[in-house]
């Protein structure tokens, strides 16, 4: 049996790579592989809850989220393609018309 | 009596009807509304006065029109013996003005539009005289001063006329000034506006003073006071009695009309109205007298040297409105209405003529471009005559029977300025009736002095014109019959000749005369001497020694510089009041109150808030990372504040 610990620390380890990953790289890809690494490490945290509780309704709300971070990450591929074509890049340096 | 509603609604139904559908539907035909509105007011003001004269008044609320705590204020009717007479005299002439205006205006551009404010003005003075209370007094008499406005600058295009309209309406503004205040201060005493209960309470009043700044003043002085205050702006009394004369820039017949027979009697008609308050305070009495007495003189010295037809007639309304002034201020209440019932008739008459005669010069004014148009024009030539010869008071006259009362009641008065205003008044007879002949001198005798072109265009005025100047005629001749002095009743032997005095007394009481019947005798033949010396030293210097005037003139050179300039008031007031309000206008409410007070705060705020964004938008580099790094630090110090908080 693995306690419950270990699982967050995992959850805690792969969250802080995806900050980190999402802090310092400006290729706009491995930005969007930083974010999924975040919500695949909440994830893990929900589901060893879910696990530690005994309640089967953690696993169901995960499953839910898998899903929807699918959609989610085919919209952002979208996006990123959009985004290649119009300026030929994908670093996000050159991305800042929105300042102000 | 019921039917006393149609008086005043029917011509503010022909205003709505003209000004609504004039300009696309009636267009040449937009006086029958306005005419057939006035004439049926006409008739029923007769049925009114009818009634009256059997004995019926009335005092009737038709509609609460505010109602606020204990202050009640109705649409309320009062038809009483001032209000009849009022009714007729506005009636009247209204009815002959329409009438007139017909052929005066023919083919202008505005015509829906001037028979609209004339039928809003007629509206609005049957309101004034009709009121039962100050408020709707004061509803009509702003009105009227709002109709005066749009006529004087009814020709608007004309530079001249749009500047006398505003200033028509800003000179009468500080009068209407002081009447609100008194409208104030009677509320505040009586605890309501209505006539009734403040002149049966007013009594009581009479030794009440009031506190002000520090000075305890005599309570029915001060509200007589504030009251008179809105008459000399309405009545055109000096001080205040310099728009009169400019307003001569509307259409001659709106002069006759608002200028000359109803509008500006306003004012004396206000003193009669309240002489239950007035007749409580000597003073206010004194200076409502002798403030008529001098506005007479002063006026009617102008008018001796006056060039333009129009002016001189204007200068004569000033100095006749002072005629009754100084009546109502000798406690000749009667006489001061009748004289105002009298003039409407002769001076509206006076009026007509000289529109009459501006119509056949094709606008000339200057009395020096005309002469000789008797020929011409024998209808003008004679009504005008024959107004002139009233307001002249020659016996027999409408003018002579008014003005002797009044100079009687003068000469008789308890007043100690009593002696002197009669012989202010006295004086101002001779001058009024040496003026009047010198303009019938200069315009219709003598041999035509205008250019040849005039001459041939030189023709008698319509039928729509003249008639109404015959019917006023009969008025100017007869209107005054109604108030044969008592005196010369009793040499033909009939008692109570003077049925006018009996009828007014109801509202207006019995003035109060000592003297002898032969000081009455002879104060009534000065007044006749004066009258006809005027016009034979008029007939002596325009007729007999044309040459003799302009010699005159240069002997006293300052004194007819003066005169002429009109005591040169109007460059006072500008210098006193104009330039000083300017100079304010532009250096301190322009200079520091909107630019340095208002348009700082207006601009200041803005730029203030737009610094700062300025600032903040710095924090907006469009760079994800940064904005990445400040969610991440904000996550960071919310996770160690969780954390430190239980620690």
């Amino acid at each position: 049996m693995v306690p419950l610990n270990w699982y967050l620390i995992l959850s805690a380890a792969v969250f802080s790579i995806g900050i980190f990953g999402f802090l310092t790289r400006r290729n706009i890809i491995i930005m969007f592989m930083s974010i999924e690494l975040m919500l695949n490490a909440v994830n893990i945290s929900l589901v060893a809850f879910s696990h530690y509780l005994q309640d089967l309704r953690g696993h169901v709300l995960v499953f839910f989220i898998i899903t929807v971070a699918a959609a989610e990450a085919s919209i952002g591929l979208a996006i990123i393609i959009a985004l290649f074509r119009n300026k030929n890049t994908v670093h996000v340096d050159e991305m800042n018309e929105m300042k102000g | 009596m019921q039917h006393y509603l149609l008086i005043p609604f029917l011509p503010f139904a022909a205003f709505l009807i003209n000004i609504l559908f004039g300009r696309m539907l009636l267009k040449e035909k937009a006086h029958w509304v306005s005419i057939l509105a006035v004439a049926v007011s006409w008739v029923v003001s007769v049925m009114t006065l009818l009634d009256v004269i059997s004995g019926k008044t009335l005092n009737q609320d038709v509609y609460t029109w505010i109602l606020s705590g204990n202050f009640r204020v109705s649409v309320g009717f009062l038809i009483d013996q001032l209000t009849a007479v009022m009714l007729i005299v506005v009636t009247t002439c209204s009815m002959l003005i329409h009438i007139y205006s017909v052929g005066y205006m023919h083919g202008d551009s505005g015509y829906y539009r001037f028979f609209s404010y004339l039928s809003l003005f007629t509206f609005c003075m049957l309101m004034l005289v009709m009121a039962n209370n100050f408020l709707q007094l004061y509803f009509g008499w702003e009105g009227v001063g709002l109709c005066s406005y749009f006529l004087i600058g009814y020709y608007f295009d004309k530079k001249s006329a749009s500047d006398a309209g505003k200033k028509a309406f800003i000179v009468n503004r500080f009068g209407d000034f002081g009447f609100g205040i008194g409208i104030f201060v009677i509320f505040l005493t009586f605890g309501t506006v209505y006539y009734e209960p403040v002149f049966s309470q007013a009594a009581g009043f009479a030794t009440k003073s009031i506190n002000f700044l520090g000075y305890d003043l005599h309570l029915m002085t001060v509200i007589a006071l504030l009251l008179f205050c809105g008459s000399i702006g309405k009545s055109a009394q000096m001080p205040l009695h310099v728009w009169l004369p400019d307003a001569m820039e509307g259409p001659t017949p709106v002069s006759a009309l608002i200028h000359a027979a109803t509008m500006v009697t306003a004012g004396v008609f206000l003193v009669a109205r309240c002489n239950a308050i007035f007749s409580l305070s000597e003073l206010a009495l004194t200076i409502v007298a002798l403030t008529g007495a001098i506005t007479s003189l002063f006026a009617a010295s102008i008018g001796l040297v006056q060039n333009d037809i129009k002016r001189i007639i204007a200068y004569s309304t000033i100095s006749q409105l002072g005629y009754m002034f100084l009546a109502c201020g000798v406690g000749g209440y009667t006489a001061g209405v009748f004289h105002l019932y009298t003039h409407a008739f002769f001076k509206a008459l006076l009026f007509l003529c000289a529109g009459s005669v501006m119509h056949a010069m094709a606008g000339e004014l200057n009395l020096h471009k005309m002469g000789g148009l008797k020929k011409y024009m024998p209808v003008t030539y004679i009504t005008m005559l024959l107004a002139s010869l009233s307001i002249a008071g020659i016996p027999g006259f409408a003018g002579f029977f008014s003005k002797d009362e009044i100079l009687w009641l003068a000469y008789s008065s308890t007043n100690p300025v009593g002696k002197f205003v009669w012989l202010i008044g006295t004086l101002v007879a001779f001058l009024t009736a040496f003026y009047s002949f010198r303009l019938i001198f200069l315009t219709f005798h003598g041999s035509f002095r205008g250019t040849h072109e005039q001459e041939h265009h030189l023709h008698e005025s319509p039928k729509t014109m003249t008639v109404p100047l015959m019917l006023l005629c009969i008025g100017a001749i007869a209107s005054g019959w109604i108030g044969i002095s008592n005196l010369i009743g009793e040499l033909v032997g009939i008692e109570h000749l003077n049925w006018f005095t009996g009828f007014m007394q109801p509202v207006l009481g019995h003035p109060e005369g000592h003297g002898t019947h032969a000081e009455e005798w002879g104060v009534m033949l000065i007044s006749i001497m004066a009258g006809v010396s005027g016009i034979g030293l008029a007939y002596y210097l325009y007729i007999k020694r044309p040459e003799l005037p302009d010699k005159i003139m240069a002997q006293f050179s300052t004194a007819h510089r003066v005169l002429f300039n009109k005591y040169y008031v109007d460059e006072l007031y500008d210098l006193l009041i104009i330039r000083p309000a300017l100079w304010t206008a532009k250096n301190v409410l322009i200079g520091v109150g909107d630019v340095r007070i208002i348009e700082a705060i207006v601009n200041g705020v803005p730029a203030s808030i737009g610094g700062f964004s300025k600032q903040l938008r710095r924090l907006q580099t469009g760079l994800l990372q940064h904005y990445a790094t400040i969610m991440a630090m904000g996550l960071f110090v919310i996770g160690a504040f969780m954390l430190l908080r239980n620690w």
